[in-house]
């Protein structure tokens, strides 16, 4: 067996279905970031018996516009201390890998459309959950490098912060899915969905999914993790000195990765496109379903958002040093020992 | 020689301050699980109560009778002729000094006011005035009193100068009213 340097991919398609699959893939992202983006805010509207936007068009749905138009206008700028050339490519390494990684999420096994068999997926590697952490931790540099070369302290307190928490949490996250892992046996996450035909991972999986929940709001720096932003204390913590069209990249990548981390949850634990008590639609249905559930997990955002106050620093470096880590530690060891006692 | 004051004793004042429990190990992990379940059962109930927001220009919140808005000059119902003599002790009264009176007196040919004297002019500049009422209190002949319009913003400040004209107009009723007791 010859060696590849490239990932085993499971399912493949000619390349110029490729080219176009994520072409459409880009535009699901775009069209539904700001779907996410209003939903958030009149939620969190609802929570605080508020109404949330509702001036700009019907019920506010053209909010989410008037916002990227505003942006989109803006006067470029940055400040006379900022490193030019890495200042403008922060926000494009973080839109980037959001983006690549949103490509993994499969919507749906391979389907018929138009007389070609296409997977309902940007690409099915065999590496599966590696690439998004893959691209998770080249993420890092985005927040990273964009607090750096802004030149000002609350960039860099808040970049810093972003640092350690994506490092300290993202240990936690790769663990908590272990245990899903062994279970399934296979890294592809089609072929995880797929395993998750008898029971959702969710159930036996429990503690890895609370743990890889927990995490998730950290990786996304969601609140209570909001830290590395934290607008109370830094302003905006890595994203101070952004405007216009580079601190839209940024709060796009935000919500894509937001995105991206519900669809992990949706594929490992909540079982993709599958649905309970055996009923099994007809294929174009699948994507609708992984929508719908991420959109639940969406709203759980929200809620968590609305509900708990963010934590202080030490608080949030000892729950995942000491906390998490041990937990799913616990949890994929236990897994082990229990796939090799049952097989 | 004695020192007889009363001693002071500082385990009298000490408080006794209650803590919140320390977080154990499992006990503190189900502990914050639990509350954290509360909590969100908490912001869930308030999606359910729905927004209390008033839509401001749509929906007004009534005021009271005595709300003391923009002010308004009166005349007598039967002869038409106007309440106000010109007397400036709404002027005199005024903390803001906002309001400029200028009396002239009647004329059997030309007769303003049931008194001796008239306000030729008569402005409030709304800009100053703070909306006290003590020009309502002042006036010996209730010529002048607040009346429930608060929406009186304007694009200039010169616009914000109201001539006895416009304080003798009927408002328009732009305000809900709501009863004292309610």
């Amino acid at each position: 067996m010859s060696m590849s340097i490239f990932a085993v991919v499971g399912y493949a398609e000619p390349w110029y279905i490729q080219i176009v699959k994520s072409l459409i893939l880009f535009a699901i992202a775009v069209q539904i970031v700001p779907i996410v983006l209003l939903a958030e805010r009149k939620l969190l509207g609802r929570f605080q018996h508020r109404y949330g936007p509702n001036r700009v068009g019907p019920f506010g749905f053209a909010q989410p516009l008037a916002d990227i138009i505003k942006l989109a206008t803006k006067e470029p700028f940055r400040p006379s201390t900022a490193i030019g050339f890495l200042y403008g490519l922060a926000p494009i390494i973080s839109l980037l890998t959001a983006l690549a990684a949103f490509a993994i999420i499969p919507f749906g096994d391979v389907a018929n459309i138009f007389g070609e068999e296409v997977g309902l997926y940007g690409i099915d590697v065999g590496i599966g959950v590696l690439y998004v952490f893959a691209f998770g931790a080249v993420a890092f540099y985005g927040l990273m490098l964009g607090g750096w070369a802004s030149g000002s302290k609350y960039s860099f307190l808040g970049a810093m912060r972003a640092a350690a928490q994506l490092i300290s949490y993202e240990v936690a996250m790769g663990l908590s899915l272990v245990g899903v892992l062994m279970t399934a046996g296979t890294l592809s996450l089609t072929q995880i969905v797929e395993a998750q035909s008898g029971m959702w991972y969710v159930v036996p999986q429990f503690v890895g999914f609370l743990i890889f929940v927990v995490s998730a709001f950290a990786e996304t720096n969601r609140a209570p993790f909001d830290l590395p932003e934290a607008d109370a204390e830094l302003v905006a913590g890595y994203n101070t000195e952004y405007g216009g069209a580079k601190f839209a990249s940024y709060f796009f990548a935000e919500y894509v990765n937001i995105l991206v981390v519900s669809g992990i949850a949706v594929t490992m634990f909540l079982g993709g496109w599958l649905l309970p008590f055996g009923i099994d639609p007809p294929g174009f249905v699948d994507p609708f379903v992984v929508f719908a559930k991420i959109f639940l997990f969406v709203f759980f955002f929200v809620w968590i958002r609305a509900t708990l106050p963010r934590l202080r620093y030490d608080q949030l470096m000892s729950f995942g040093w000491k906390v998490l880590l041990p937990l799913a530690t616990l949890n994929a060891l236990v897994t082990a020992i229990v796939v090799v006692a049952t097989s | 020689m004695s020192t007889d004051v009363t001693r002071w004793i500082p385990a009298d004042d000490t408080l006794v301050v209650q803590r919140a429990p320390q977080p154990g190990g499992a006990g503190g992990a189900y502990r914050a699980f639990g509350e954290t379940l509360r909590g969100l059962k908490t912001t869930m109930a308030r999606v359910f109560e729905g927004p209390k927001t008033i839509s401001y220009p749509e929906e007004k919140v009534p005021v009271y009778p005595r709300f003391r808005g923009r002010h308004r000059l009166h005349r007598f119902e039967d002869t038409g002729l106007e309440k106000c003599v010109g007397c400036s002790l709404c002027a005199a009264a005024c903390p803001a000094d906002c309001i400029r009176v200028v009396a002239a007196e009647n004329t059997p040919e030309h007769r303003v006011s049931a008194g001796e004297r008239y306000a030729a002019v008569y402005e409030i500049n709304l800009a100053r005035c703070i909306f006290c009422g003590y020009c309502e209190v002042a006036c010996p002949f209730d010529a002048i009193t607040m009346g429930h319009d608060y929406e009186m913003s304007d694009y200039n400040r010169s616009d914000l100068i109201f001539t006895k004209e416009m304080l003798l107009e009927e408002p328009l009723e732009r305000t809900p009213l709501r009863s004292e007791g309610e």
